[in-house]
């Protein structure tokens, strides 16, 4: 073998070590942007839920946080993300694969590019699609109606939790279906032949091969549709004009000034909470998404 | 690797099951993917069916295996008809061209898969799955997973795996297809010696005619759905029965050459072929033109000045060298020389003759050749 | 949340963009087909049920007619010119910004720094992880006045918002090309950096970036946390506080605002399968 000019004990030359600045200045932009715009942002919000108004350190914020009001509505906010997360789970795995079993290319095809579009759906737009179906003036409202059955007698509304979690049900499914179509996919007809020839029945195979395999992406698909919903602020806003007891709203209304004294940054805290249980979320999904492409290789 | 484990054949009392397709025929669509297939297999014997991609060989086999339907026809396992019977039940082992153990499961568990299926205890299921990963040397990757084996290792395992439930039919669709050369000549040794021992009736499909040459008992080539031919593989190389097989088994040349007065004039010069056929070639109108088919070992080079046909390429084989000739209507017929002999250096002016006393006559259509007979030469 | 929907959209665009690895033979016809009648069926029924509420609602009339007079007069709506406009430069500004932000910098980690892309998928995901409810209150608490006066900064947030997913599109759309190659041809047959970048690398990738740019004006056109917390009027903001005088208005202008954005998201994604299509046609042609 030849000699190469520079051996990795010599320092490299001026030459080489220029070229990696320059390399490593191309991605400066993006570096200085996000800690500028994405970074410094965050960090306020952490540090600012340490501090006190005056100035100082202290546990105030958060354990105010932790407490009455607060402490509702983080419970509200996890127990909504984990209906919608896990519910429309389930219903976004057996629709996936319903629909991958379908004969047919081109229906296939749409339905995996609606979910695309669907997830996308949310916020605004969405709380008063469903506004118009459920709402008291809605459509399905007064096709109940006809049939002898009011919804609103029994206390069902929009604004409610079953109400809002229905909403979400709207991108969530889709949500779902775009995750574990590709891990649907990955099962290959190979395993279920070989199960078959080896004698296992439609259930055995899933329960020893499809579903333990499929297992990862399901639950990373979980995950991520808990970390949805939990960030989620514009369809609850948009629906309950701010009367439901969840936290990204009322880490709004800090921002609307409605604020009692010396509670300046519980907002701060509030949204801290919701970072770390986030980024707990976040990444789990991860690790499961790496588990799951080692088996579907 | 070479088999260690010595196997209790007196525990398998398979002794090979009767294979029996009948008249099989299926479409996808436009294509007539079996059409009249019908073929025997006899206890214990390893048949392939060898053809190229879109034959119909793999939808074959899994018509056996019980994963497709036919539109007409009988699957006949030691005389009882399959076609009521679900693939789950139908007692086959079947051998994957690629990944296909289970993903989430060791190569034990993945061995013993099968035997769980059936309700065997899992300490009985996991020795007989050790067992066999001994059979197929691998009893050091029991506890490894699928994505940290070789594709061969991984190929063995899946051998294994089928053979654990001690299927009456092996069959295996192109298992070597994906794995490396050398690892697929190693393999293919394993698995015919295995299969040779346990006496197992095996199907194999592949589209590698030296594969199916070296490993089975008898080789079926197919074409379109149909069997071009069925025998043994010596008898393939040397009489095949149609044009395809011909060349599709080993290496064929196709002379063309022009009937003259009951015999056939080529290479310049005339010669007498005698043929067994009802309508012999040779009784064609002068001047019909026809392909002689001959093996490269059926014919000869000397250099020769002036002569029209010119050495274009030399290879060296291993046992022989492979001469590519071009003769007069642009024609590279090809002559394998032993490497003792005096070689004909490229871009000489050489000359071929027929050696070979055994050839097939074939009818020169625009198309190609409709039909072909075989033939011997007499030489003077 | 838009932009987790929009990051999968871009990852589910990946899986057409790197050729299909795997085809689908699921075809087998298994015993199954009754309950996935009843399941698509359901699902047929709720998505598209709210879709025809609001058609319905928003074609209907006060006085109980139909009539496509809600849909006629919403540019004629007070504050909707004012608020579309306003969308409309955010966008554009979001969308330049992001894209003279992303391209560089995927380009460069695809080629020189091929190590560090597992780190960038991690950092690309960061900006989910910080839901825009809290970002917005950081960024109110530390942004300088001057910023805080325009609604600009919400363009300068938005790009932040679209990183994750323009960084999909983008990854997805560099390793369906063979980037090094690319690059090294140019390179040695004398072109700079500045012109590689330009007319090699930009034109290879015009799909990505067409998709990139979608999603990202989808995002900001849909965007209503941030917005209506800084207080600034966009359209998501204008349907929630027009929605006291008109109620069929505001369903109007969403039902808009939900179609278009389909039509577009669909637009790329056969856009982008006719050119995967062709592709493949040409390797098929080229390798016969």
């Amino acid at each position: 073998m030849t000699t190469t000019t520079v051996s990795p004990e010599q320092p490299r030359t001026w030459k080489q070590r220029r070229s990696s600045i320059i390399a490593a200045l191309g991605l400066l932009p993006f570096g200085v942007y996000t800690i500028l715009f994405l970074g410094v942002p965050a960090l306020a919000v952490v540090v600012g839920a340490f501090q006190s108004p005056t100035g100082g350190w202290t546990w105030s914020n958060i354990s105010i946080a932790s407490h009455g009001v607060y402490a509702h509505g983080f419970v509200t906010t996890i127990e909504l993300a984990l209906v919608t997360s896990i519910v429309p789970g389930l219903a976004g795995v057996v629709i996936a694969y319903a629909v991958l079993t379908m004969k047919g290319n081109a229906l296939r095809r749409i339905v995996s590019t609606a979910s695309g579009v669907f997830a996308n759906f949310g916020g605004v737009p969405l709380a008063f699609l469903f506004i118009a179906t459920l709402g008291t003036t809605g459509i399905v409202t007064s096709w109940l109606n006809t049939l002898g059955i009011d919804p609103y007698q029994h206390g069902f509304t929009l604004f409610s939790f079953i109400g809002v979690s229905l909403v979400y049900a709207y991108f969530q499914i889709p949500l779902m279906i775009l995750v574990i179509t590709p891990a649907l996919e990955g099962l290959r007809p190979s395993w279920r032949e070989a199960a078959e020839g080896m004698g296992a029945r439609s259930w055995e195979y899933w329960r020893f091969v499809g579903g333990p395999v499929l297992f990862p992406s399901f639950l990373g698909g979980v995950l991520l549709l808990f970390g949805s919903a939990l960030s989620a602020y514009a369809t609850a806003e948009a629906l309950t004009s701010g009367s439901i007891a969840l936290t990204s709203i009322q880490i709004g209304s800090f921002l609307n000034g409605n604020v009692l004294a010396g509670q300046q940054n519980v907002g701060k805290a509030l949204g801290f909470g919701l970072i770390v249980v986030i980024a707990v979320v976040m990444v789990g999904y991860s690790i499961l998404q790496r588990r799951s492409s080692k088996w579907l290789h | 690797m070479t088999l260690t484990a010595p196997l209790d054949t007196s525990t398998t009392e398979n002794q090979g099951a009767t294979v029996e397709l009948i008249g099989l025929r299926r479409r996808f669509g436009a294509t007539q993917a079996l059409d009249g297939f019908s073929l025997t297999l006899q206890p214990g014997e390893l048949v392939a069916l060898l053809g190229p991609s879109g034959c119909g060989k793999t939808t074959a086999l899994r018509v056996l295996a019980g994963f497709e339907t036919v539109d007409s026809g009988r699957v006949l396992v030691n005389g009882v008809d399959q076609s009521r019977i679900p693939a789950q039940r139908r007692d086959m082992g079947m051998v994957f061209q690629s990944y296909s153990l289970f993903p989430n499961m060791t190569a034990q568990d993945n061995v013993a898969f099968g035997l769980r299926m059936r309700k065997v205890g899992s300490i009985q299921r996991r020795q007989r799955a050790l067992e066999l990963l001994e059979l197929v040397g691998l009893e050091g990757q029991a506890d490894k997973y699928p994505h940290q084996m070789s594709g061969g290792q991984q190929q063995r395992v899946a051998l294994g795996r089928a053979l654990a439930i001690e299927p009456r039919v092996l069959l295996l669709d192109e298992p070597l297809s994906a794995l490396d050369a050398k690892v697929r000549v190693q393999l293919r040794e394993q698995i015919r010696v295995l299969q040779t021992r346990l006496k197992i009736t095996t199907l194999f499909v592949t589209h590698d005619q030296e594969e199916a040459l070296s490993m089975a008992d008898r080789v079926c080539v197919m074409r379109s759905g149909q069997i071009e031919q069925v025998d043994v593989p010596a008898t393939l190389y040397s009489a095949p029965a149609t044009p395809f097989v011909a060349e599709f088994v080993g290496t064929m040349n196709r002379i063309p050459g022009v009937i003259a007065e009951g015999r056939v004039s080529l290479l310049n010069k005339t010669v007498d072929i005698r043929t067994s056929a009802d309508q012999p070639a040779v009784f064609r109108p002068a001047g019909t033109p026809v392909d002689v088919l001959v093996r490269p070992e059926g014919l000869a080079v000397t250099a020769t000045a002036g002569a029209r046909g010119i050495v274009m390429t030399t290879t060296f084989l291993g046992s022989v060298t492979r001469l590519g000739v071009l003769l007069d209507e642009d024609v590279m017929v090809y002559v394998d020389q032993p490497n003792s002999a005096v070689q004909v250096p490229v871009g000489s002016a050489a000359e071929v003759t027929l050696t070979e006393r055994d050839v097939m006559v074939a009818d020169r259509t625009g198309a190609g050749v409709a039909q072909a007979e075989s033939a011997s030469v007499e030489h003077p | 949340m838009v932009a987790l929907g929009l990051a999968e959209f871009a990852a589910d665009l990946e899986t057409v963009d790197g050729h299909p690895a795997r085809p689908t033979r699921m075809d087998r016809l298994r015993r199954v087909a009754w309950w996935r009648g009843i399941v698509l069926i359901l699902t047929g029924v709720f998505f598209l049920v709210p879709i025809y509420a609001a058609l319905h609602f928003a074609l209907s009339t006060v006085e109980g007619g139909f009539s496509i007079s809600a849909f006629q007069s919403i540019p004629h709506q007070q504050g909707f010119s004012d608020a579309f406009g306003l969308s409309l430069r955010l966008a554009i500004m979001t969308t330049l910004i992001t894209m003279v932000l992303m391209v560089p910098t995927s380009v460069f980690v695809h080629l020189r720094f091929p190590g560090l892309r597992r780190l960038f998928d991690g950092i690309t995901i960061i900006p989910i992880v910080i839901p825009p409810v809290v970002l917005i209150v950081g960024v109110l608490q530390v942004a300088p006045t001057f910023l805080k006066g325009t609604p600009y900064l919400l363009g300068l947030e938005y790009a932040v918002l679209a990183m994750p997913f323009v960084y999909r599109s983008l990854d997805a759309g560099l390793r369906s090309i063979d980037l090094t190659t690319l690059v090294e041809a140019s390179r040695s047959l004398g072109s700079r950096w500045s012109s590689t970048l330009l007319r090699v690398v930009v034109p290879n990738l015009r799909t990505a970036l067409l998709s990139a740019t979608v999603l990202t004006v989808a995002l900001v056109l849909g965007e209503y946390t941030m917005a209506s917390l800084d207080q600034y009027q966009t359209v998501p903001v204008w349907i929630v506080a027009f929605d006291q005088d008109n109620a069929h208005i505001s369903v109007a202008v969403s039902l808009v605002a939900l179609v278009g954005t389909w039509v577009v998201l669909l637009a790329i994604s056969s856009f982008d399968l006719r050119r995967i299509r062709r592709a493949s046609q040409l390797r098929k042609d080229g390798s016969a």
